[in-house]
């Protein structure tokens, strides 16, 4: 091969099976050994947003044909659970008191056929005491009706109890020339994987427990299944077959997944769990839903001294991961690309009667990035700047050494004007400038819109590192363990490139093991953006190893010594410096060293920190003046990540990021009427977006590696949803703004335009 | 209820429920996993095949209403170890992250560039507007049905 | 997602069709297409106990020139409205109107019949044949009858038809060379309509249909009345909210809803599509 596999465009290894017979999903699994003749679980969930739970009668459902089993919380003997992030607040993985949303699962109904379980549905009947439904943030703040008395309030975390101070009001900004506030609601969103949640359980003869789970990290539903089970963790075997994607939102494993294994052991057989899309709705875990008090303060030159934000977090109705995004995720990030010296970060999180909260692509970093970005839009709006020169005005300059801003975070590198410069001329932003004009001039009523964010995110931020292990096989061929968890990143691809290019094993020679727990003990799975340089780092590290392991043994059989043995990676075989004749190739190598145990190496390699990908968005839209109809015509991302393993999938990867950051601008919301029934519970009424709202995406490239992994590349998983969603919304409102209107929260609907208009009129 | 049901070029003859969904009777009657199910409201289109050289929805078809039709599915697509080109195109052009939506994307682009062999890029998004994706934000899939039209 | 458990016939003819409706009663539904039925069944909204299959009927498929008007059988497909040459050249109105129904897979199972049968104030389709005067031809136990689509829709999911008659044929008089606009505003593209309009004129003659502005679709009478008055079109599109009752929900308020009317009346009319 000439030249290094890195930073090409490899075509993907994994694309052959998905595109002829599909992947092998969990509900796939039909010919498992194991799970043949498996039973079918069906929840019968809330149908109350807040209540006390007076009865529960089963016995007409129990009746009914085919039904094996219909259990209550009592009936297993379940027993409250404590939050990991509040141990005041518990539950029962089956609601037996008190329920929460709408959707938290009450009773398991244990079917020969999926179709009986729907069946039995309504024959199980419960009755409720119905208590008042939270479902504003503030007013469940303010409320007397708590959702866990433990906690004693609905306030289940505040960024105080860490010792952070709290915001000081106006008084902070008493020296600014310029002060500007706003309310900001960064709302709730689904993370809508294709493939919705599902699972299956069995026990072996030997008393152990395997679960196929469709998640984003195998081996941390390890310790919360063995607990649900009452057993080891080492009784319990989780595999990860093909998964549908995750968004977040498959990192904690859910109730309706650890009990399978509960309740296949009351049942005496292998069961099988798979929700519906309405189940998904609702049971699956959202993601933002964040309430945002922003005030922003500074000189009439453009420079912004001062920046407060009260970050209200929705919990939903338990006190799961979205609880502690806010104060970790947000609250770090707050000061953005900006080199603002006074900032005042708070962060509250509130449970609610609503489907709890989780990570979703970016996990509490798109919050802080809306966030200021928004405030910076109203600043130059408020002294009549271009918001691109306000901008350009407070950004940090370029750093290749570490940065910390005054809220303490630490940034690796960054060079944020160039993103800057370089969206604006791929967007053409001059250009459309004076489009916009000649479109206000004539008065059109089709308007045009300009949208710029610029942004920083933190990436693989969770864990130190990752571990890998590579084994070469008697035939040469190399398997890589990785601890990460690939559900569309391609790792496969990814992780054999890297391998391929410390050992010259044909890619097409390499195969991955991921997501088995028996296989892979160790591993963090994929979230936050972390695969690539913690998992692909480690991939990396430990082939270089196993390079050096390799070459011992071909010092012995070439009987030469250990140095001037060198590996030629374009035949894949290592010969003594100066005599190329004589090869052993890894084929042979593993054979000699298999007596000892195999050419194999493994290990878990850290990293010395997070990385912070950085970027600027350009959106043009065009509104519909009459109707307040948005139509999104062009949008520019460039990107910063890093050095870039794969162009194809680091576009790819943004392409994604920014349809779902645009949809939250434009169309998604989860809603809720004020009894807390949910009215988006399904994808005709959920506003999932399609390829008919999106334009093409103009990906512009740029690479400022990072000194923290050895491949210096930083996360891109998220940066295309965090840049382009306050980009989109600055865009909308900057259609408008020609009519006084000041903000619009998301998502910016044609009939929230339209109403700005007129009542800005 | 019988239904005789001819499926990526072979003749089955099943007992089925008459409520078993077309959906239903590829994935679990005849074991055709490939074909996916996303949503219970038609909304989505993983499930998207074709029925008599057209595509649809089979979560919103009864085997029964397909009795006496052919079916093809995504693992019908490829000839003797050769992809179709749209499965190619979506290949060469990373059109597909976590395959979820892929086998009913794919048959959806076959359907769309069938009845317009050459769209412009408007036409292929307006046409792909009941198959979601939540990876690839549509761009790749996009280029990919655009690769295989005839106005390339 | 799967519905509940239903007897399941297959009708091969009108005549059989509806004496099994007769002999099952309520409690049967037709089934053509399904597409507007099987998404209620799934969500076990509707639980029929009895589906009978009317697809497989014969000749209920065409779209023929009947003189001044086209008839156009219940069971024909939105994909076949919307392709067929005939009716671009007499009822381009309704062949591009069916183009906007759902999305293409369900353009190729749901039928015309099915959409009016289902009388969703939503679907794009009812409004359309009342705008454009179309009259439905209905069979029953005692022979066929004809019902204007003025006189069909009759509450929500509620039209003329009696529990033992289906749906036969659908007769749209020939446009005559009338400009026409169709104006669907939705969330998404596959969406039902927040609002839509089918307008067409010609001289002071003009109808309007309006899609999702009320349980029952609606004719807006008072614009065509406004139009033939002399009125021009922006004011008659003024009152194109006159004879509607439209609902606030999940994607519009009620008073969104008229004033999206007004403004998408106003650009149907002013269309010079032909």
């Amino acid at each position: 091969m000439a030249g290094s596999i890195l930073g090409n465009r490899v075509l993907r290894k994994e694309d052959p099976k998905f595109l002829t017979t599909g992947g092998v999903y969990v509900d796939d699994l039909l010919t498992e050994p194991a799970l043949v003749g498996a039973l079918h679980v069906t929840y019968v969930r809330s149908s109350v947003a807040h209540g006390i739970i007076t009865s529960i009668d089963t016995s007409d459902a129990k009746s009914m044909p085919g039904i094996v089993a219909v259990l209550t919380g009592k009936d297993l003997g379940l027993e409250p659970v404590p939050s990991a992030y509040n141990p005041a607040a518990t539950r029962t993985l089956l609601a037996t008191d008190k329920v929460r949303f709408v959707g938290e699962p009450i009773v398991a109904i244990v079917s020969n056929t999926r179709e009986q379980g729907e069946d039995a549905i309504d024959a199980v009947i419960i009755d409720y005491d119905v208590l008042p439904a939270l479902i504003d943030l503030e007013e469940a703040m303010a409320s007397t009706t708590l959702l866990y008395d433990a906690c004693g309030s609905n306030v289940v975390f505040d960024s105080m109890v860490l010792g952070l101070p709290d915001n000081t009001g106006d008084a902070y900004f008493a020296d600014c020339e310029v002060v500007v506030k706003g309310r900001y609601l960064n709302q709730r969103v689904a993370p809508c994987p294709l493939e919705v949640r599902g699972a299956a359980a069995a026990w072996g003869k030997d008393g152990r427990l395997t679960e196929w789970l469709s998640t984003q990290h195998a081996q941390g539903a390890v310790a919360p299944l063995a607990a649900a089970n009452g057993v080891e963790e080492s009784m319990v075997h989780v595999k990860t077959p093909d998964v549908g994607g995750g968004f977040g939102a498959k990192i904690g494993a859910y109730p309706e997944e650890l009990l399978l294994g509960v309740i296949a052991k009351r049942v005496g057989k292998a069961v099988r769990w798979r929700e519906t899309r309405s189940e998904s709705m609702v049971g699956l875990g959202h993601g933002r839903a964040q309430l945002q008090y922003v005030t922003i303060g500074g000189k009439r030159d453009g420079t912004v001294t001062h920046y407060q934000l009260w970050a209200i977090q929705d919990s939903g109705g338990w006190v799961d991961m979205g609880t502690i995004l806010a104060p970790f995720m947000t609250r770090p990030m707050s000061s953005g690309v900006y080199a603002i010296p006074n900032i005042e970060c708070r962060t509250t999180s509130v449970v609610t009667n609503t489907t709890p909260t989780v990570a979703y692509r970016g996990a509490g970093r798109p919050e802080a990035t809306a966030a200021i970005e928004r405030a910076m839009d109203m600043f130059a709006l408020e002294i009549g700047m271009d918001a691109v020169e306000v901008r350009r005005k407070n950004l940090i300059p370029k750093f290749l050494t570490p940065h910390t801003t005054v809220v303490g975070q630490t940034y690796d590198v960054g060079d944020y004007e160039t993103s800057l410069d370089k969206a604006l001329v791929a967007a053409d932003y001059k250009g459309w400038r004076a489009k916009q004009k000649a479109a206000r001039d004539s008065g059109a009523t089709k308007q045009i819109g300009i949208g710029v964010s610029v942004y920083v995110e933190i990436t693989g931020g969770v864990g130190n590192g990752e571990s890998a292990k590579v084994e070469v096989l008697d035939n040469g061929h190399a398997l890589i363990y990785t601890g990460t968890s690939p559900h569309g990143q391609g790792h496969a691809t990814s992780w054999a490139m890297l391998a391929n290019e410390q050992t010259g094993i044909p890619i097409e020679n390499i195969e991955l093991v991921w997501g088995d727990t028996d296989l892979v003990p160790i591993g963090t799975g994929t979230m936050g953006s972390r695969s690539l340089q913690q998992g692909g780092n480690a991939v990396f590290a430990v082939a270089a190893e196993l390079v050096n392991k390799a070459k011992s043994v071909a010092a012995r059989l070439l009987e030469a010594s250990e140095e001037d043995i060198v590996l030629d990676k374009d035949s894949a075989s290592f010969h003594v410096a100066g005599t190329p004749a004589v090869a052993k190739t890894w084929a042979e190598l593993a054979v000699a060293e298999k007596q000892a145990g195999g050419l194999v190496h493994s290990d878990v390699i850290n990293v010395s920190g997070a990385t912070f990908p950085f970027g600027a968005h350009v959106a043009i839209v065009e509104v519909d003046v009459e109707t307040g109809k948005v139509t999104h015509i062009a949008h520019t991302a460039c990107d910063d990540a890093g050095k870039v393993l794969n162009p194809m999938l680091l576009e790819g990867q943004i392409h994604g990021g920014v349809a779902q950051g645009v949809a939250q601008a434009l169309l998604e919301e989860v809603s809720y009427d004020s009894d807390g029934n949910p009215i988006t519970s399904n994808l005709a009424d959920y506003a999932f977006i399609s390829a008919a709202e999106l334009p093409s995406v103009t990906v512009v490239h740029m690479e400022t590696p990072t000194p923290v992994n050895l491949i210096g590349a930083k996360g891109i998983g998220e940066s295309g949803t965090i840049g382009s969603t306050p980009s989109v919304q600055s865009a909308v409102i900057d259609a408008v703004s020609q009519f006084g209107v000041k903000h619009i929260d998301m998502p910016t609907t044609a009939e929230k335009v339209w109403a700005a208009i007129q009542s800005a009129r | 209820m019988k239904v005789t049901i001819t499926v990526n070029g072979k003749t089955h003859e099943n007992d089925v429920e008459p409520r078993t969904l077309l959906v239903q009777y590829v994935r679990e009657t005849l074991g055709l996993t490939g074909t996916n199910i996303g949503c219970d409201t038609s909304s989505c289109g993983a499930c998207s095949l074709h029925l008599n050289g057209e595509s649809v929805k089979s979560c919103t078809v009864l085997a029964v209403q397909a009795d006496g039709g052919t079916v093809t599915t995504i693992e019908g697509l490829a000839k003797d170890g050769v992809m179709h080109p749209m499965q190619q195109a979506f290949m060469d052009n990373h059109g597909l992250q976590c395959g979820f939506c892929t086998p009913g994307m794919v048959m959806a682009a076959i359907g769309l560039l069938n009845e317009n062999p050459s769209p412009t890029e408007e036409q292929v998004r307006i046409g792909l507007e009941g198959n979601l994706c939540r990876c690839t934000g549509y761009h790749n899939i996009v280029k990919s049905v655009l690769a295989c039209a005839d106005n390339k | 997602m799967i519905p509940a458990p239903f007897d399941y016939k297959r009708a091969s003819s009108a005549a059989e069709a509806i004496s099994l409706v007769s002999e099952y009663g309520e409690d049967a539904k037709f089934l053509a297409g399904g597409h507007s039925l099987l998404p209620l069944m799934k969500l076990r909204l509707a639980q029929p106990a009895v589906l009978i299959d009317i697809a497989r009927i014969e000749d209920l498929s065409y779209i023929r020139d009947a003189g001044n008007h086209i008839a156009i059988g219940a069971l024909t497909r939105h994909m076949d409205v919307e392709k067929s040459p005939i009716l671009a050249e007499h009822v381009p109105l309704l062949s591009f109107a069916a183009s906007h129904v759902g999305d293409p897979q369900v353009r190729h199972r749901g039928t015309i019949g099915g959409s009016i049968a289902h009388a969703d104030s939503a679907s794009d389709l009812p409004a359309t044949t009342l705008a454009l005067g179309a009259t439905y031809v209905v069979q029953g136990p005692n022979g066929t009858r004809e019902i204007a689509a003025a006189d069909f829709y009759k509450g929500f999911l509620e039209s003329a038809l009696a529990p033992d008659e289906m749906l036969t044929e659908i007769r749209v008089p020939k446009m005559n060379g009338a400009t026409w606009g169709f104006q669907k505003f939705n969330r998404r593209a596959q969406d039902w309509a927040i609002v839509g309009v089918a307008a067409w004129k010609r001289g002071t003659e003009s109808g309007v249909g309006l899609v999702n502005m009320g349980s029952v679709p609606v004719l807006a009478t008072s614009v065509a009345k406004a139009i033939a008055g002399g009125a021009s079109i922006g004011d008659a599109a003024k009152l194109a909210g006159a004879e509607a009752e439209p609902q606030s929900d999940l994607n519009a308020s009620a008073q969104y809803r008229v004033h999206l009317a007004e403004v998408l009346v106003r650009r149907a009319l002013e269309s010079t599509s032909k």
